[in-house]
């Protein structure tokens, strides 16, 4: 009785998403207008085609029960019907022309790209987010804080595990954002479900997309377009804040930029410098030269035991400074602070044994910015 | 194999050479027919093999067996190796032994070709699996290798890689020459073109489509190519280029590409149900009509695997439009097959139960790619689970089971010998179950927000990702009780008669010959011509 095998089969399938919670088998409702309308069209959608896969495959499961060999009955022998074809041609039409009407007045709102009161220039980088407050000229990175040790199974993993950053992107609630998306290196994509917005950052090409949250809240997406080895690893938080809030926090960025400046002329201990430059290892360095600093040969080079890192000074300033034009060394000019940039070289250069064979000198700050003013 | 040497009735002028000599020389189509498929049958636990690291990695939430450097390579060469190396020899294996059969041909039009057309594919996989040897490991850019992470941020190997691919398409070329050629040329006198059965007009379509299309990837290769070595900027928009360029000439070929995976799937389905329905075909004419508008369609909705580059909204309609109109024709097709069983006498051997199962998993597969062509819905789809589990429906339960169909169908045909009907049950019965256990949770985790292509996920996705693991460890091993049973047959089967099937009478050329099918058949045509004697 192949039948009932086949519902038996199918009962266990039908039931996972029972046990489950429906938020976990199904689309974000979405938190905004857009995000709502779009759940609402795939909700159309999904009960439409669920429909037609009920009628098909019930259709198909009578068929093969009623009409299985019997003794004494013959096969029926015809092999056409354009009446039957003609009809569910027309059907299959009407019923693609219903789906159409919905998709194509959604389709029409999201593709709203008028000016928004607040405009985010978004960069996507070998594996983070550079998010840039246009109007305010306000920009920062934003990284995974998901710690290795939970990454690599030896510490329990939390409850955003690699859903979580180091800065939240922070907009206010009631404003129209619109954001213009693009990349530094390869192709990334831009994904919150939440906000119904996915769009590829593409070198070379500027997207657009905007969204509007009338209630504060935290949401979480990822990185939807293979960029390479991290691509997993680069998740996106936006973070939606009374108009207040977000007042205060362009605030308190502006004068981070001040003090960084400030930081830059005062005089930095070996200490200082070791300390501050493990931490920018960590977060920006680890993923290709790794913790050992013995990188993944051929593509990211060792900087232990490197000529350049104990030696050469000038150069490796250069290096992280400019990139490496044809290699995925990006620059780090605009993503690190000047102290951050001497830290890191420090910590390098004092690392991993290069300090016994090399130079084993101290970058100071002041060094970096002069690199900066001279190539004014 | 060699049970057809040894048991092939020699009443022709010439049998095969002896050892490996026959196979490596061989301009005979079943021999190549057969090369074909058994390189194919090694490729699918190759690529296979990458599968199961691939489910195993993702066992559980964390880093478990792989680098996530060593996963993009397992998932690139997994796509490339399915698509490439699995299907597409397989289809053309199948074609190789049954088209000249069922059209009443002695031998494929351009028997030497065909034999190049085979042996520089297993040169063009051993390119791109050696790859894994060399410094830089192999390509981790995804089968569809986006520039620019393709050009200037791939390592070094793909060039091998770029070679590889331009013999795959030199390989599919010469195959789709040879076959339209032999479909045009040297059908027997009365076989009108609407009189070809079903999987000789499939494959005739598919094979245009593989001319259109092969020259398209060749193009993006080569432009690859030049970006990485001759300091052209095609993809480069440092340079001047355009990475979304590569993304519409990938596509223009990519779409036709997922066509010429299903279309001889369709050709051997229909043949399966009218014989184990014990019925003529139902609509036969617009099931050619449908090839057709399904292969015409596929030239012009690429861009629906685009959706979010950010094209104009003129596009992004266009493409939805277009890629809804194909469901019309493929409905067309499920409602015949079922009007087919409608009123037939049904019975249940293996190659039924797959097309069986084809039919009704390939409908899901549809109607999932039915929601994805809706475009704004599609912002949410796109490159999650969700795409994953829509294409593995109808390429796993759809491309696949329609050649393991076709396997068991016309296996008593090529061996002279059964398979073993119990084991062949219980294997359907096994990856039945378990494809859907692997591929149908991915639906969930993927409308739930989980992206494709990604080592590593977030804990709410932890539960069906095991499911996912577990579906597919069976379904891999499922899969090796396939080999055994072919095997099996080959060596310790029982005799099979001319027609095999009860409901094989006149059902087509290739059942009124011996089982097994003698080395060369038809060396004088059949005469068609009279109604009388046809089949």
């Amino acid at each position: 009785m192949i039948i009932f095998r086949i519902i038996l089969l199918a009962l266990p399938l039908i039931s996972l998403p029972v046990f489950a919670g429906w938020d976990d088998v199904n689309m974000s409702p979405g938190a905004t207008a857009l995000g709502q309308e779009i759940f609402g069209l795939h909700m159309t959608i999904f009960w439409i085609c669920f429909a037609i896969g009920v009628a098909v495959l019930s259709a198909m499961a009578f068929i093969l029960f009623k009409y299985r060999k019997k003794e004494g009955v013959e096969a029926a022998k015809f092999d056409d019907s354009t009446f039957l074809e003609f009809t569910w041609t027309i059907l299959f039409a009407l019923i693609l022309i219903g789906m159409s009407i919905p998709a194509t007045i959604t389709m029409i709102r999201a593709y709203d790209d008028t000016e928004g009161d607040i405009n985010i220039l978004i960069t996507g980088h070998q594996w983070k987010w550079q998010y840039e407050y246009i109007e305010d000229e306000v920009s920062f990175f934003s990284n995974l804080s998901t710690s290795l040790d939970e990454r690599n199974n030896l510490a329990p993993k939390g409850e955003n595990y690699l859903l979580e950053v180091d800065e939240h992107l922070v907009i206010p609630t009631g404003a129209r954002i619109r954001f213009l998306i693009t990349a530094n290196d390869v192709i990334h994509s831009w994904w919150v479900p939440d906000f119904a917005i996915k769009q590829d950052a593409i070198p070379g090409f500027v997207n657009t997309g905007w969204t509007q949250v009338n209630e504060p809240g935290i949401f979480r997406g990822q990185c939807t377009e293979l960029c390479g080895q991290y691509h997993g690893y680069m998740p996106i938080v936006v973070e939606a804040v009374s108009p207040e809030e977000y007042k205060e926090f362009i605030f308190q960025k502006k004068e981070a930029k001040l003090q960084q400046a400030a930081l830059t002329e005062k005089f930095w201990t070996t200490e200082e410098l070791m300390a501050m430059g493990e931490g920018v290892y960590q977060k920006n360095c680890v993923a290709c030269h790794q913790v050992n600093g013995e990188g993944l040969a051929p593509v990211f080079p060792a900087l232990a035991g490197s000529d350049i890192v104990m030696n050469d000074k000038a150069r490796q300033i250069e290096i992280l400074m400019e990139g490496v034009q044809g290699a995925a060394m990006q620059s780090y000019a605009e993503q690190l602070t000047e102290v951050e940039i001497a830290a890191v070289i420090t910590y390098t250069k004092k690392s991993w044994g290069n300090d016994a064979s090399g130079t084993g000198e101290i970058v100071a700050p002041k060094e970096i910015l002069d690199y900066k003013t001279n190539k004014l | 194999m060699s049970a057809v040497i040894e048991s092939h009735h020699d009443d022709h002028h010439h049998g095969p050479a002896k050892g490996f000599s026959r196979w490596l020389y061989t301009t005979n189509h079943k021999d190549i027919g057969s090369l074909y498929l058994w390189f194919s049958f090694i490729m699918l636990f190759v690529g296979g093999a990458m599968a199961m690291v691939i489910r195993a990695e993702l066992f559980e939430p964390g880093s478990q067996i792989v680098s996530p450097e060593f996963y993009n390579q397992m998932v690139t060469n997994h796509g490339l190796i399915m698509v490439f190396g699995v299907i597409m020899p397989a289809f053309v294996g199948l074609a190789n032994w049954m088209i000249p059969m069922q059209i009443g041909a002695p031998d494929m039009a351009l028997p030497r070709l065909n034999n190049l057309s085979f042996w520089i594919l297993p040169a063009a996989f051993g390119v791109l699996l050696s790859t894994f040897l060399m410094e830089g490991g192999a390509p981790n850019f995804g089968w569809t290798f986006y520039a620019p992470l393709s050009t200037e941020y791939a390592p070094p190997t793909v060039t091998f890689f770029i070679f590889a691919v331009h013999i795959m398409g030199a390989s599919s070329i010469m195959g789709s020459i040879n076959i339209i050629t032999t479909i045009l040329n040297m059908r027997a006198p009365g076989m009108t073109l609407m009189k070809m059965p079903l999987f000789v007009w499939s494959w005739l379509i598919t094979a245009y489509l593989l001319i259109a299309v092969m020259p398209v990837l060749a193009g993006a290769v080569t432009m690859m190519l030049m970006d990485i070595h001759f300091g052209t900027s095609f993809f480069s928009a440092a340079g001047g280029g355009d990475p979304v360029l590569f993304q519409h000439v990938f596509w223009f070929f990519g779409h036709p590409e997922v066509y010429i995976m299903i279309l001889p799937a369709f050709g051997i389905v229909s043949h399966i149900i009218e014989t184990f329905s014990r019925k003529p075909i139902f609509g036969y004419s617009s099931m050619v009509y449908a090839i057709a508008s399904i292969a015409l369609l596929s030239f012009v909705v690429w861009a629906h695997h685009m959706f979010t580059v950010g094209m104009p909204i003129a596009g992004e309609l266009f493409f939805m439009y277009s890629t809804m109109l194909i469901a019309i024709p493929t409905g067309v097709k499920v409602f015949n097959w079922l009007s087919t069983m409608f009123k037939g006498s049904l019975t249940f051997e293996t190659p039924m139960l797959f097309a069986i199962a084809f039919v009704a998993l390939f409908t899901i597969g549809g109607l999932s790619g039915l929601m994805l062509a809706i475009a704004p819905a599609d912002f949410q789809y796109h490159d999650t689970y969700f795409v994953v589990a829509h294409f593995h429906y109808v390429l796993v339960p759809g491309a696949l089971f329609s050649i393991v169909a076709a396997v068991y169908y016309w296996l008593p045909k090529w061996t002279g010998y059964m398979y073993d009907e119990v084991l062949g049950k219980t294997h359907f019965w096994l990856s039945f179950i378990s494809v859907n256990l692997t591929f149908f949770p991915m639906h969930f985790v993927g409308l739930a927000g989980m992206p494709r292509r990604i080592p590593d996920y977030a804990m709410q996705f932890a539960d069906y990702n095991m499911i996912v693991s577990v579906g597919a460890f069976l379904f891999g091993l499922s899969q090796l009780l396939f080999l055994f049973n072919v095997l099996k047959c080959v060596y310790y089967g029982k005799s099979a008669t001319a027609e095999v099937w009860e409901g094989a009478k006149g059902k087509g050329l290739e059942w009124t010959v011996d089982s097994p099918a003698p080395y060369h058949t038809f060396e004088t045509s059949p005469d068609l011509t009279n109604p009388q004697t046809n089949n």
